[in-house]
């Protein structure tokens, strides 16, 4: 098993340079002068020899990435032209309240499929219709969309939270609820398949054969096996995730990588986007290699030689 | 049974199911008619009754009852359905949930379905103890499920409950599945299909383990098809048929002197050394006939297969010592891996059918798949016609393609699922559109179908239909030769019988020579000439069917012969000569 | 020899037929798929819906005479009512109208860049489902990459080097979404290619490229309209989201992520400009969710 594991690592790695490499051949692949691209709209002089001095723009082709690879292994995307900041700490002061509002996004998500999938599995025809109709209006639901009716309800009409910003708790539960519930829309209806094909397959009649309740065959058995194409899932929520915390972001005025990276692309501030798209893709990576090694630790049948 | 002071022991002329006029139907199929009628059945302690019939004769179906887990949706209903006494009728799931584990226990087919594969051993077969909390803590429970994998017959049980149900062998995990069952000591085991998939060795030794049980005092409810398995071991024998009982009785009554019409001519389409030379479908019992001779036994009337043609003796298939050797990713060093092939030479004549019998592992389908081109060999060649086969390219080949052919065992896995009957024979023809549709007639003629299947889809057919058309397909080429990779592996009896016939009297007329590989080896003495007997990769012994079979050389042959359960011989006398006017004509399904 | 002839007992019980055994599946055609006999109300519906949305994305005219650009200022910001059935917005313009026109923009961009998603996947992923290991570890890395960014901030990066509009994000969304189309290629692909038909296809006499044309393509194929219609709902969401950031066609295009953000001004004093198009988009991808899962089923036995 150990030797899977490792080389799961080293897969990631290898997705991890590849990214910045893709990333750095598609900055060169464009047509005109870097310096031209990464100046974006700003014109003063002495701008493009200063960004040609620090890409190393004059050097060889392999020499520039080299250095590029670098830079990034130290964690130094370069400075952000527009904003006159180095790029990591632009994105660095934004980062915590996006991750904070995936994280609980994703745990809601969670919390919500897993219990919807563990209680409707397999029961009476009406509370499964039920159940999938619902997952399947929440995972076709736009989030912005969501944002939008939440807010309208929540905010405006009833007053209990508030329309933007990012002060106390309070501020937090409409953006991540939006978050969560096309997320758990998805994952509910994997899980609940998952289930049902699950119960369908001999060894549950053996187990209930021995007597055993069906809350418990469910919870101690079914879930396991449905866990399975839900994690294999998860890296691509994860993405999901990330991708729509810069939404909802947008939706209700929250400061955080959403806000930073959209004023990037509407000024063309390559550094700075060009950072948040690799940071994303390290943080998913990470996370698709975790959730590889927790499928490695569920399922025993790919441990074997 | 006495290491348990808490339960109590049931005395020896009780009761434990009586049923009577059972039905089971589910609401919406089968147009509201039940799909079980008027089942009767009682079993006591340590009595087996064996439940027999084809596939869809409802057999599982009313076995599950007896644990309530038909279906969901089944609608039971009896003059008389009692467990242990209890009025079965009223009992509540609650009521049926104390009965599981405790009083009944279901080993079903295959332990690598039957048992959660992503849990250990241990923790399936400890389960039922924790469900009704008949031992607690840890250690107990531990201690429990080691005795009780013990007495299953598993070595080293410590290690084994850590580990999973793929981690263990064929054999293995079915006793592993055996020993869930029995774990909380239930009066009544009920088995279904328990030996199916396993080779003969192993069958054997699993159900000497559920003997044991028997013997110790639980009730047995053995279900399956196959009514050798159930000639050594079960008391009364129940067949059933469409969801009714058609025969009941000792085992020895029911297997010697059946007395339904269709118990007979299953019974008659076993295919034996004793049919060898005969058709199998139209066998009949003619119990008359007994009366002038010996109480014991029936006569089976058999027609004889048509003249075979007459061949020279010109070698067909030539295999000279091939080797194959798989070589895994993670060679760890040690030691070489076993030879999936080691040197194995025999040749095939024409005309003649060859079979090979072997277990699983012992390289019969590496060989196949060498003969058929599929794999080089290691070492070794084989000439087809006298021309190189093994080792050259694909396009040299092509020419004797047509020479040699297959059968496979899942006939609807062979086929393109977009093709229908006629594109999967026309694969196999060149010319055009108007010769090939005249051929593919004429050949589907030859196999017992006929031109109104040009259209069907295969899924729209039956099993022994599905093999029909890749008889068809592979006889549509005219080969010389044809492999058959256990082809009636799949079927129920009677279909088996049926397309056994339909090989027989194409290979009789047409001359074509077999390699028949197959697991089962009455139906390798029924239809072979000669035999080669494949252990581990190697052949330990071949020769004329007959004398490999009566008087085996071979240790290994000896101990699979001693293995396979067989309704004796001794049963059934067969009237070899008995010759029946008129040409025998194919069955058709 | 004793040689008796007997005739044949005449049996009561002849050998059942067994022609058409219970659960026999019928034959998959096209026909099969629309016949009406199969159809469930909920699928009957999200055909009929479809039906409607290609309409009004070719002939939106038909449904409404009013001008989706050009309003009355006057007029902004009326409740619906039976001349604007979904009201009016800031600018005096009908959301009805508005929205009706948003069809085809919404549709042609995620069939754009679900077009470059199959393109690209489809030849991959053949190429990853064959048995040549480097070639499978290859694009299986190009896969994860291509996934490793988040479909969201890789469309922005697009625009970034692209600039705003239609065919960028088109072209981004499609980037997405070619490891989610590679992988179920290879997948299927990997099936076709270990199934009996295939690998005992030589015993017929055919050559390698014979089996690959008539037997594998077609049958890898299969999957195509299968994936295709699943995540093509998942498509209409993404070029939805990106033209909600304003990426995508710009103000005034009556796009229905560009409405989206329109509406969010004037959220406190009126509801349906914030309500109507987020609700084509749903139902949009419900229907497109439905019949995609309908064509699976048919499909079933046949797909990884």
């Amino acid at each position: 098993m150990w030797s899977r594991i490792i080389s799961r690592l080293l897969t990631s790695l290898v997705v991890a340079w590849a990214s910045v490499t893709a990333a750095f051949l598609a900055l060169h692949a464009l047509p005109g002068r870097i310096q031209d691209i990464l100046a974006g709209d700003l014109e003063y002089p002495g701008l493009r020899e200063a960004i040609a001095a620090e890409w190393g723009l004059d050097r060889s082709l392999p020499a520039q990435y080299l250095d590029f690879l670098l830079r990034i292994l130290q964690g130094d995307f370069g400075t952000s032209y527009v904003l006159r900041q180095p790029v990591t700490e632009v994105v660095g002061s934004q980062l915590m309240p996006t991750v904070q509002l995936a994280l609980l996004g994703g745990l809601l998500a969670i919390v919500i499929a897993v219990g919807l999938a563990l209680l409707t599995a397999g029961r009476g025809r009406i509370s499964r219709q039920i159940a999938s109709f619902l997952e399947l209006v929440f995972a076709s639901t736009p989030v912005f969309w969501l944002g939008i009716l939440l807010l309208m309800a929540f905010s405006f009409t009833l007053r209990w939270f508030p329309v933007s910003g990012a002060s106390g708790w309070q501020s937090i539960v409409l953006p991540s609820l939006t978050l969560a519930l096309p997320t758990a829309g998805l994952l509910a209806q994997v899980l609940r398949e998952a289930m049902e094909k699950t119960l369908d397959q001999p060894f549950v009649t053996t187990v209930r054969s021995r007597g055993v309740g069906e809350l418990v065959i469910r919870a101690r058995h079914v879930l396991r096996h449905a866990l399975l194409p839900a994690v294999t899932l998860g890296g691509w929520l994860i993405g999901g995730l990330l991708g729509g915390a810069v939404i909802t972001e947008k939706v209700f005025g929250r400061p955080g990588l959403g806000t930073v990276t959209l004023g990037a692309v509407l000024t063309h501030d390559v550094p700075v986007v060009l950072a948040v798209v690799l940071l994303a893709a390290f943080i998913h990576v990470a996370a698709s290699t975790v959730l590889d090694i927790l499928y490695l630790l569920i399922d025993p049948r790919l441990r074997a030689q | 049974m006495t290491d348990k002071p808490y339960l109590v022991i049931p005395q020896p002329d009780d009761l434990l199911i009586d049923i009577e006029g059972l039905s089971i139907g589910f609401a919406g199929a089968n147009g509201g008619a039940p799909i079980v009628r008027n089942f009767d059945l009682t079993i006591r302690c340590g009595e087996c009754v064996a439940l027999v019939g084809e596939s869809g004769s409802g057999k599982s179906i009313t076995a599950r009852c007896l644990l309530n887990l038909s279906g969901d949706g089944a609608e039971v209903d009896a003059d008389r359905f009692q467990i242990k006494g209890r009025n079965a009728l009223q009992f509540r799931e609650t009521d049926w949930r104390k009965l599981r584990g405790t009083v009944t226990g279901l080993v079903m087919q295959d332990a690598l379905v039957s048992l959660d594969p992503l849990r250990t051993i241990g923790q399936e077969v400890g389960e039922v103890l924790s469900a009704h909390r008949t031992l607690r803590g840890r250690h107990t429970v531990a201690a429990r499920v080691t005795d009780v994998l013990r007495k299953v017959g598993i070595p080293d049980p410590e290690h084994r409950a850590t580990q999973y149900a793929h981690q263990l062998s064929g054999g293995l995990r079915q006793r592993a599945l055996i020993a869930s069952a029995i774990a909380a000591d239930p009066d009544l085991i009920i088995a279904d299909e328990p030996t199916t998939s396993l080779d003969v060795t192993v069958q054997a030794q699993v159900l000497a383990v559920l003997a044991e049980r028997v013997r110790e005092g639980a009730g047995l409810l053995l279900i399956s098809h196959d009514l050798a398995v159930v000639a050594g071991i079960a008391d009364r024998v129940i067949v059933m048929r469409d969801g009714r009982i058609v025969d009941s009785g000792a085992t020895a009554d029911v297997l010697r002197r059946p007395r339904h019409p269709y118990t007979r001519q299953l019974l008659a389409a076993i295919p034996s050394a004793d049919s060898k030379g005969h058709l199998l479908a139209s066998a009949r019992f003619d119990v008359a006939g007994a009366e002038g001779g010996s109480t014991n036994g029936s006569i089976i009337v058999r027609e004889q297969l048509p003249a075979r043609k007459p061949s020279d003796d010109a070698v067909v298939l030539q295999v000279d010592g091939i080797s194959k050797r798989y070589v895994s990713r993670r060679m760890s060093g040690r030691e070489p891996p076993l030879p999936a092939l080691d040197r194995v030479s025999f040749a095939v004549k024409a005309g003649e059918v060859v079979g090979i019998v072997g277990e699983s592992g012992s390289g019969k389908s590496t060989c196949a798949k060498i003969v058929l081109g599929l794999l080089a060999p290691d070492e070794g060649e084989v000439r087809l016609l006298g021309q190189p086969w093994s080792g050259v390219a694909e396009a040299e080949r092509r020419a004797l393609r047509a020479r040699l052919q297959y059968i496979p065992q899942d006939a609807l896995s062979s086929f393109d699922p977009r093709y229908r009957v006629a594109d999967v024979i026309a694969e196999n023809l060149t010319g055009d559109a108007r010769t090939k549709r005249d051929r593919i007639v004429a050949v589907l003629e030859q196999v017992g179908l006929n031109a109104g299947h040009l259209g069907r889809t295969p899924r729209s057919l039956s099993g022994g239909q599905r093999q029909r058309v890749s008889i068809a397909r592979a006889l549509a080429a005219e080969p010389d030769i044809i492999v058959c990779d256990e082809p009636v592996s799949a079927l129920d009896v009677s279909i088996q019988a049926q397309v056994l016939d339909l090989l027989s009297e194409l290979q009789a007329r047409l001359g074509t020579a077999l390699l028949f590989i197959s697991h089962d080896l009455g139906v390798v003495q029924h239809i072979a000439d000669r035999v080669l007997v494949f252990h581990r990769g190697r052949i330990v012994e071949s020769g004329p069917v007959d004398q490999v079979f009566s008087n085996p050389a071979d240790d290994y042959t000896r101990a699979l012969l001693s293995s396979i359960p067989a309704i004796e011989s001794a049963f059934v006398r067969s009237s070899a000569n008995a010759a029946i006017a008129g040409p025998s004509t194919a069955r058709s399904v | 020899m004793n040689i008796q002839t007997r005739p044949l007992a005449d049996l009561s019980v002849a050998l059942d037929p067994q022609v058409n055994p219970p659960g026999a599946v019928e034959p998959v055609t096209t026909a099969a798929v629309i016949a009406p006999r199969l159809l469930s109300p909920g699928l009957a519906i999200s055909l009929a819906f479809l039906f409607v949305l290609l309409l009004a994305a070719t002939f939106p005219r038909a449904f409404t005479q009013f001008d989706p650009l050009i309003g009355d200022y006057a007029l902004g910001l009326k409740p619906p009512s039976w001349e604007h059935l979904f009201g009016t917005d800031r600018l005096g313009r009908d959301v009805f109208a508005r929205t009706i026109h948003g069809t085809r923009y919404s549709l042609l961009i995620g069939l754009g860049g679900m077009a470059i998603s199959l393109a690209f996947g489809i030849v991959l992923g053949i190429l990853a489902g064959q048995r040549n290991r480097f070639l499978d570890e290859a694009t299986s890395r190009v896969f994860d990459v291509l996934s490793s960014f988040p479909g969201v901030l890789l469309a922005m990066l697009v625009v970034t080097f692209l600039g705003q509009g239609m065919l960028n994000i088109a072209i981004a969304v499609g980037i997405a979404g070619i490891p989610k189309f590679g992988r179920v290629i290879r997948a299927q692909t990997q099936l076709v290619r270990d199934a009996d038909y295939v690998t005992h296809a030589v015993v017929y006499g055919l050559g390698r490229w014979q089996i690959f044309i008539r037997h594998v393509l077609p049958n890898v194929l299969v999957a195509v309209p299968v994936i295709a219609t699943v995540y093509i709902g998942n498509t209409i969401l993404a070029v939805s989201g990106l033209s909600f950031l304003g990426l995508g066609p710009q103000p005034p295009t009556p796009e229905w992520g560009v409405m989206l953000a329109e509406s969010r001004d004037v959220l406190r004093v009126a509801w349906w400009p914030g309500v109507f198009p987020g609700l084509a988009i749903t139902l949009t991808v419900i229907a497109f969710t439905l019949v995609g899962n309908a064509i699976q089923k048919r499909f079933e036995g046949r797909l990884a």
